[in-house]
C-alpha cells in the first residue's frame, strides 16, 4: 500500500476502489492514480451521473472507499476517525457547492464566518480576534464583490444566486485553506455571472496561493485552469446491475 | 456554543410556525400548572373547611358521616350527644373549649346551626383565620341570628330583618314553619369559601326553645305557652347537641382523648380528628382531580407532539442546510445537537411563557374565584411539585425532539455532502 507522503502534492488519490452501499450489484468507482499539485488549479469535466459527486465526497472526506490510499495536503486521511476527518475538512478545505450554498437564516457575513467556529486553525489565520475576522469576511466580501455593508448585513436567503455563490466563495477561502473544493460553482449563473465569478475567484486564489479542484460539466471555462482533467481518463466507473451468485 | 446560536437564530427564522409552537407549548402548560394550582388549592381549602378544632364529637357512626354532618352540613345525623354527655367532656382536664352544635332546622334549604358563643371566637377556617362580621354582632337576644355570607347575599338580607326558620332539613316545609318565633338577623359573616357561608346560625337555647312543642316530630300547640316574651323566662338549657368541636390544651393528648371518648361507657359517642378524616373523604372524591390532571398532561403530551412534527416536516428542506454545515466541518452529532437544542428552546421558552401566563391570570381571577366559588387560590412562589411539572415538560420535549434530532443525524450522515433521493 502507497502510503508515503508526498509534500507537493494537495491531492493524492492512488488504487481506490469504492461502491456504494455493500452488495456488489450496486455502483462502483475505481481510481488508478490521480494528483493535483499544490497551487495547481484542475478542473474535472465529466457528464452529469458519471461519479463526479462521489469524487468529491471522497476527496472531502466524507465517503470512506473500501480500498486505496486519499492523500490530501500529505495526509491519509483514510487513516483517521470520522471526527478526525470531520475536523481536517474544517481546517483545511473550503467547499463551495453547485447552488444553496448558504444557510439561509444567517446574514451573508455570518455565513462567511461560520468555518471558522468550526475550525480554530482557520479562526486563527483570519484573524483571532472578532473584529479581526469580522473584518476580514467584510475584505473577502468587497473583494468578491459584494458589497459588504449592504448586501453583508443582509440575509443569504434574500441574495441572488449570483450574489450567493460569491459568499460562498468568501466563505470557502476566509481563514485560507490549502484547498478550494468546488462543484460546479457557476452552472447556475448566467454567462456575464460565470465570468465575474471565475475572474474574482482566480483573483483570491492567486492572492493566497491555495489549490483549486473544480468540477464542471462545461468545457469553455477550462482555459483558466492549469488542468483539465476528464473524469473518464482517470475513473473506472461500471454500474452492475445483474445479481451476484 | 455557535450551534446554540444557530438553533436560536434557525428559530428566529420560522417566527410564525415556532411562536405558534411555543404558544401551544405554553397554553398546555398553562393548563397542567393551573390544574394542579387548582387541585393543591381544592384540597387545602377542602382539609382546613376547619381548623384549630382538634375533635369533633358526635354520636357513633362513621368518621366521614360525622364530618359531613357536623362540619359540611350534608345529610343527618343518626342520634344526639345527650347534654350529660357535653357535661362529662367538658369537665376533663384535657378539653379547653368546646363547640356544641345543634341541626336539624332550616331556613329556604339553608342549614341552621344551633351554637354558642364560643362559635364566633373559636372557629377557625383555612390557615386559622377566625370568623369575622361584615356587619352586626353575634346573637346577644334569644331570638338573634348570624347569617352566612351566602344566605345573606341570597336571601338578601339585612340587619333587623325577620326571618321564620322551618322544622326539618328539605326545602319546602309547608305547615312545618316555627312561624311562631320568628328571629332577627343580628350579624352577617363575612364570606369564609366555607359551609359556614351557607348557615343560620342560632343560640343553643334558641333551639330548645323553638322546639317546645315539638317533642313528638309535629308540632302541638300548648296555648298560649309558647310566646316569645314566656320563652324568654323559661329555661332553657340545652338537653343535646348533634356534635361538639373540641380544642384541646395540647395536642399531645388528641389520641388518649380520642381514646377517652370512643370508650366513653355511657353513651355510644365517637371522635375524630377532623385532618384525617377529611384526608379520607378527599381520596374518595379526589379522584376527580387525578382525572384532570391526566387530561391537562394529555394536552401537554399533544403540544409536544405538534411540536415534533413542526420540526419534522421542516427537516426536509433543510437537508441542504445540514450538508452545508458538514462541508464546513461540523460533526454529525453537532448537527443532532443543533434539533435537539431546537426542542429545548421553544419547549423551554413555552414553559416559561406558559408559567408567567398562569400567574397573571391568577392574579386577576383570584378575587373572582374566591367570591364566586369560595376557592381560595394561594398564589404563592412556585412549589415543588410545580418545578418539578415544569422540568418535566421541558424533560419530555428534550427527549422527543431526539426523534427528529436521530433523523437529522442520520441524513447528515448518508448526505454527506449531496442530498440525494
Amino acid at each position: 500500500m502507497l502510503s508515503e507522503r508526498n509534500n507537493n502534492t494537495a491531492i493524492h488519490l492512488s488504487n481506490i476502489d469504492f461502491c456504494w452501499g455493500s452488495a456488489k450489484n450496486d455502483f462502483r468507482i475505481r481510481i488508478k492514480d490521480f494528483q493535483l499539485k499544490k497551487n495547481e488549479s484542475g478542473i474535472l469535466v465529466g457528464p452529469s451521473g458519471a461519479g463526479k459527486s462521489t469524487l468529491l465526497s471522497i476527496l472531502c472526506g466524507i465517503l470512506s472507499p473500501q480500498k486505496g490510499m486519499t492523500q490530501i495536503l500529505g495526509e491519509n486521511i483514510e487513516n483517521m476517525s470520522d471526527s478526525e476527518r470531520d475536523r481536517f475538512r474544517a481546517n483545511h478545505m473550503g467547499i463551495i457547492f453547485q447552488q444553496f450554498n448558504l444557510v439561509p437564516y444567517l446574514s451573508a457575513i455570518d455565513n462567511v464566518l461560520l468555518p471558522l467556529h468550526f475550525s480554530p486553525t482557520r479562526r486563527q489565520a483570519s484573524g483571532k480576534i472578532q473584529s479581526k475576522t469580522n473584518a476580514e469576511a467584510k475584505r473577502l466580501l468587497d473583494a468578491l464583490g459584494i458589497n459588504s455593508k449592504t448586501l453583508g448585513i443582509q440575509k443569504a436567503a434574500t441574495l441572488s444566486i449570483g450574489q450567493q455563490q460569491r459568499v460562498a466563495a468568501a466563505r470557502a477561502f476566509i481563514g485560507s485553506p490549502e484547498l478550494i473544493i468546488a462543484d460546479e460553482p457557476t452552472s447556475s449563473l448566467d454567462e456575464k455571472n460565470q465570468t465575474e465569478f471565475l475572474e474574482q475567484l482566480f483573483k483570491q486564489k492567486d492572492a493566497t496561493g491555495t489549490s483549486l479542484l473544480m468540477v464542471s460539466h462545461n468545457k469553455n471555462i477550462s482555459k483558466r485552469f492549469d488542468r483539465l482533467i476528464e473524469l473518464e481518463k482517470i475513473c473506472d466507473i461500471s454500474v452492475k446491475k445483474e445479481k451476484v451468485e | 456554543m455557535i450551534i446554540l446560536r444557530l438553533a436560536w437564530q434557525s428559530i428566529m427564522n420560522r417566527k410564525f410556525t415556532t411562536i405558534l409552537t411555543i404558544l401551544s407549548i405554553a397554553v398546555s402548560a398553562t393548563l397542567l400548572l393551573g390544574v394542579e394550582k387548582v387541585r393543591i388549592s381544592a384540597r387545602t381549602s377542602f382539609i382546613n373547611t376547619i381548623s384549630g378544632t382538634d375533635l369533633v364529637v358526635g354520636a357513633r357512626t362513621g368518621g366521614v358521616q360525622l364530618l359531613l354532618y357536623s362540619v359540611f352540613h350534608i345529610g343527618d345525623a343518626t342520634a344526639n350527644v345527650t347534654w350529660r354527655t357535653v357535661e362529662d367532656i367538658k369537665k376533663r382536664d384535657e378539653v379547653k373549649w368546646l363547640i356544641p352544635i345543634a341541626l336539624g332546622d332550616s331556613h329556604q334549604g339553608y342549614r341552621v346551626v344551633g351554637t354558642s358563643s364560643e362559635y364566633f371566637k373559636k372557629f377557625r377556617y383555612r390557615r386559622n383565620i377566625p370568623l369575622q362580621f361584615v356587619e352586626g354582632h353575634k346573637f346577644s337576644d334569644l331570638f338573634d341570628a348570624v347569617l352566612g355570607a351566602d344566605v345573606a347575599r341570597t336571601l338578601n338580607y339585612k340587619i333587623g330583618d325577620e326571618i321564620v326558620l322551618a322544622h326539618g332539613t328539605g326545602p319546602i316545609s309547608i305547615g312545618k314553619d316555627h312561624g311562631d318565633t320568628p328571629f332577627r338577623v343580628s350579624g352577617i359573616l363575612a364570606s369564609t369559601g366555607t359551609p359556614v357561608d351557607k348557615a343560620v346560625h342560632v343560640s343553643m337555647e334558641a333551639i330548645e326553645a323553638i322546639h317546645i312543642g315539638w317533642e313528638t316530630g309535629a308540632f302541638s300547640d300548648q296555648g298560649n305557652k309558647k310566646s316569645a316574651e314566656n320563652l324568654r323566662k323559661m329555661d332553657l338549657n340545652p338537653k343535646a347537641v348533634t356534635a361538639l368541636y373540641v380544642g384541646l390544651k395540647t395536642r399531645m393528648s388528641t389520641f388518649s382523648f380520642q381514646r377517652w371518648v370512643n370508650t366513653y361507657p355511657q353513651e355510644p359517642i365517637i371522635a375524630i380528628l377532623p385532618g384525617v378524616v377529611f384526608g379520607e373523604l378527599w381520596s374518595i372524591i379526589g379522584n376527580v382531580e387525578k382525572v384532570l390532571f391526566i387530561v391537562s398532561a394529555m394536552v401537554v403530551f399533544t403540544a409536544i407532539l405538534g411540536m415534533i412534527i413542526s420540526i419534522l416536516a421542516s427537516l426536509n428542506e433543510r437537508r441542504r442546510e445540514m450538508a452545508i454545515l458538514r462541508a464546513i466541518g461540523a460533526k454529525p452529532i453537532q448537527v443532532f445537537t443543533l434539533f435537539t437544542a431546537e426542542a429545548t428552546t421553544i419547549a423551554f421558552l413555552g414553559v416559561v411563557i406558559g408559567f408567567f401566563g398562569l400567574y397573571s391570570i391568577l392574579f386577576l381571577i383570584q378575587p373572582f374565584v374566591e367570591s364566586l366559588t369560595g376557592l381560595y387560590i394561594n398564589i404563592t412562589l412556585p412549589e415543588r411539585n410545580e418545578i418539578i411539572l415544569m422540568v418535566t415538560i421541558v424533560a419530555a420535549s428534550i427527549l422527543a425532539g431526539i426523534i427528529p434530532a436521530l433523523r437529522a443525524y442520520r441524513t447528515s450522515l448518508s448526505d454527506g455532502l449531496m442530498i440525494r433521493g
